[in-house]
């Protein structure tokens, strides 16, 4: 596989993706560097979890204005786009509610990459799951149902994790345990993408961030030099 | 813009030009028994009665969504009160039409309390199984034939006009009317207050509900009508046959996947589709009859590729390129320029 | 001892009915589909072990080793070609489609096989009976209900301890999530429904064997299969066998009274249980 360091693992160009008859991005560009944790936040309805379907095929596109790793997939489905080594940890959480927490984790790797990711290794980021692991997913808290979610997504071993609103709904000690995982999956080597509406906690596990503003990119910075105020204009369109 | 103005039409002057056309085409029609031969005259009538009974399923499953494949219940049920109320209550044939509807509506209430316990396509295989169940206890009456069926007697038939030529015109003008009056309860039922309704569920049922719509009373009226029109359908088609038995008063292919083929060729959820569609089916019956099966086979196969390229049907893909409709039920805002 | 005898017979005749009920059961389980072909597929699986059993002379439960692959073949083009694209929110599609189905299958086995009714030979196991105090029980039908259990429990397992039961599960969950996994659910479905008409071809054989068919008869058995699936409770594999059984002691009891009222009475328990509890006696609640 060419590694070629100066070339982004994703680059999203002139992206203009519906939702429903609603159009939710426009003509937007975006990249993700090989490595790198990547914050993208904004305001509800500002086209985050449209740009995160669309990236991992559940939305489709023009075949060129999605690149991974030099290759053009806005066209694939999403069990294409899965198999090269992209995996979301959607919003919500939508575990499969017939399976258990195992199964959850377990049909997360039925795809067959290699890599470090494996059940033990969950249950070692985890350990409730591993307590847990014969329960339905439904029988788990919210935060306990987000691990799973995040779980399955590494089980699948993927090169480029996107991560949508993982602290949506949560309480905040259960976001802060989820949120202290995180250097210990991006160590890894993998490229991560984590979509947030809490600012705060996006800038501070993240080397870079964007801020989509109705469909469009407003800003475009590295987390630890952006100002509070570039951050709030770009967030609520205010001058 | 100050002189402009908008106008909520119904009609424009394509469907006056049609509306004429249409007098004309009936006044032929209407006159058929002076200028057509007794062949085809019999190809006509059934043909106004597969009309009538695709009219009928169109309203129950495009307009309604209530998708049965169960209707030859009443058919079946239509054909043999014609043969029992006019052999043992000694009703007049034309008479006993009227009652067997009123009779498959009775009937239709406790079935459809029934059947909508079920859901979607498991609604659909329930109405199967009350046909079945109607076919198996009309077999088991001895009096009506049993299993084998009976013949309506001379003496019934000829009740209706004495000279066989006055039979024929008669049965034909019965299944002409019988058309002609479906499509006009289909089409002044979609155009009240209720037919509204009906449109409402089916582009959205939740939005429907929101709006304080009943949609279980609905469905259930369309149901309960539809079933006592073709119960009446049936018995016309039966006093046409002279003889009935459970295997073909309650025949799903004959009654039923004839009627849905109609339909779906036509278009579903148009009242043109059937008319439409039922020109076609006897034209290719007329064609491919001598080929026994394969015309069967080639009816499910055009089923089946107009479902899955163009469900809208024949008069959906006519209607979306000349923006034509026969029997307008959409209202449409016009712009006018006032003097 | 009629009595006892028609709810026995009853019972093993109930075992055919599961196996008419479980493919009907599993399609809807995973892909909400109802295949009104599917009584009609059921007699085409009767017709190719006829042809096998013809052709290479063999035993007709020795067919199985060829219709059975066969059948899921079918399934699996049947599914991928035609069934998926009428896959969505509108029930019309599927139902429609699967209605033309039914009627070209029904008139191609007519126009290859003719009206005439056909029956599989499969010599002493035909007749063969075992005794039981004063009754006698035949060991087609023993055979039948036990390879239903066999069949029942066998689905069962690879729809729940397996991974292609796994993905059953998950893409009737949740289509878009099991598409992130990797799962292609037009691979599954098509492999659900290569599964449900392996067990038709089951059912087929097992049916060519005991009566004779012809052509015209899927929706008949059409009917049964789903009787038993309502009557067992909507997603319930082991409910398809107690429907099933519940079905076909009502024929057996019902011929008991009347010869006439075999099919009737069975419809009719099956008329009460829906009037009683639509949704079945055992409904899987999701």
């Amino acid at each position: 596989m060419p590694n070629n360091s100066s070339e982004p693992i994703l680059k999203v160009s002139g992206l203009n993706s519906h939702y429903g008859d609603f159009q939710a991005l426009y003509d937007l560009d975006m990249s993700v560097e090989e490595g790198e944790a990547l914050a993208i936040i904004g305001a509800n309805g500002a086209g985050k979890s449209t740009l995160m379907r669309s990236v991992c095929g559940l939305i489709s596109n023009d075949a060129a204005q999605v690149q991974y790793r030099g290759q053009n997939i806005g066209h694939l489905r999403a069990d294409q786009v899965a198999k090269l080594g992209i995996a979301l940890v959607p919003e919500g959480r939508q575990l499969f509610p017939s399976l258990s927490v195992e199964e959850n984790l377990l049909i997360g790797g039925q795809i067959g990459r290699e890599g470090v990711w494996s059940l033990q290794r969950v249950f070692e980021l985890f350990p409730i799951l591993e307590e847990r692991r014969n329960v339905p997913s439904t029988a788990l808290s919210g935060g306990q149902q987000q691990m799973v979610a995040i779980g399955r997504a590494l089980m699948s071993n993927p090169d480029l994790l996107l991560m949508d609103e993982i602290s949506l709904g949560l309480a905040s000690v259960i976001i802060k345990t989820i949120y202290d995982a995180l250097p210990g999956i991006i160590d890894e080597g993998m490229s991560v993408v984590i979509v947030e509406q809490d600012i705060t906690k996006a800038l501070s596990v993240s080397s870079r961030v964007y801020c989509l503003q109705e469909g469009r990119v407003s800003l475009e910075g590295q987390s630890s030099t952006v100002s509070r105020d570039e951050i709030s204009r770009a967030y609520f369109g205010v001058e | 813009m100050a002189d402009t103005t908008y106008q909520i039409k119904r009609y424009n002057n394509a469907s006056h030009m049609i509306a004429l056309l249409g007098v004309v085409v009936l006044v032929i029609l209407v006159s058929a028994p002076y200028w057509a031969g007794r062949a085809d005259m019999r190809l006509m009538a059934e043909l106004f009665l597969y009309l009538a009974l695709a009219s009928l399923w169109n309203l129950m499953a495009g307009y309604a969504g209530l998708v049965s494949v169960g209707q030859q219940a009443f058919v079946g049920i239509g054909g043999y009160m014609l043969f029992a109320l006019t052999l043992f209550a000694g009703l007049h044939p034309l008479v006993a039409i009227g009652v067997s509807g009123i009779l498959g509506a009775l009937i239709s209430l406790p079935v459809a309390l029934l059947v909508f316990r079920l859901q979607g396509a498991y609604f659909a295989i329930g109405t199967w199984v009350i046909a079945e169940v109607f076919r198996l206890s009309f077999a088991q009456i001895s009096a009506l034939g049993g299993g084998s069926g009976s013949s309506l007697p001379v003496g019934i038939v000829k009740s209706l006009a004495s000279s066989r030529s006055g039979r024929e015109a008669l049965s034909y003008w019965l299944a002409l009317g019988a058309a002609l009056a479906v499509i006009a309860v289909v089409y002044f039922f979609l155009r009240s207050k209720r037919g509204l309704a009906l449109t409402a569920i089916r582009d959205n049922e939740t939005a429907a509900k929101s709006l304080g719509i009943d949609i279980w009373w609905n469905k259930f009226t369309v149901y309960v009508t539809t079933s006592a029109l073709t119960a009446v359908i049936g018995s016309i088609i039966f006093l046409q046959k002279l003889r009935i038995s459970p295997d073909a008063a309650f025949s799903v292919n004959d009654w039923t996947a004839f009627v849905i083929f109609i339909v779906v060729i036509g278009g579903i959820g148009t009242i043109e589709g059937p008319i439409i569609g039922t020109l076609i089916f006897f034209a290719l019956r007329e064609t491919l009859a001598d080929l026994g099966t394969i015309y069967l086979l080639v009816l499910g196969l055009v089923a089946i590729v107009v479902m899955l390229k163009a469900p809208q049907g024949v008069w959906g893909f006519v209607r979306s390129r000349f923006n034509l409709q026969i029997f307008p039920l959409d209202r449409r805002v016009e712009q006018s320029k006032d003097d | 001892m009629d009595w006892i005898n028609a709810i026995i017979q009853g019972t093993l005749l109930g075992g055919l009915y599961a196996l008419f009920a479980a493919g009907l059961s599993l399609i809807f389980g995973v892909m909400r589909l109802v295949n009104i072909a599917h009584g009609d597929l059921i007699v085409l699986g009767a017709y190719l072990g006829l042809s096998t059993t013809l052709v290479l002379g063999v035993h007709p439960l020795t067919a199985l080793l060829i219709v059975v692959p066969l059948m899921a073949a079918i399934g699996y083009v049947l599914q991928r070609g035609i069934l998926n694209q009428t896959l969505g929110t509108d029930i019309l599609p599927p139902l429609l489609v699967t209605f033309g189905l039914s009627v070209i299958i029904q008139n191609s086995l007519l126009e290859v096989y003719t009206a005439d009714p056909q029956k599989m030979d499969a010599g002493v196991l035909e007749t063969a009976s075992l005794p039981l105090g004063d009754l006698s029980i035949g060991v087609l039908p023993l055979l039948t209900f036990v390879i239903a259990i066999v069949v029942i429990g066998g689905l069962q397992f690879i729809f729940y301890k397996t991974a292609l039961g796994r993905a059953f599960r998950a893409v009737s969950d949740n289509q878009d999530i099991a598409q992130l996994m990797g799962l292609n659910r037009r691979h599954i479905y098509g492999l659900a429904m290569a599964l449900a008409l392996a067990v038709t071809a089951i059912a087929a054989i097992l049916l060519g064997i005991r009566t004779s068919f012809d052509p015209s008869i899927g929706g008949g058995r059409l009917i049964f299969g789903f009787e038993a699936v309502i009557i067992g409770g909507l997603g319930n594999l082991w409910g398809t066998l107690v429907g099933g059984v519940i079905l076909g002691v009502a024929q057996t009891i019902g011929a008991n009274i009347n010869p006439g009222w075999q099919l009737l009475s069975g419809h009719i328990v099956f008329l009460i249980i829906v009037a009683i509890r639509p949704n079945g006696l055992f409904p899987k609640v999701n």
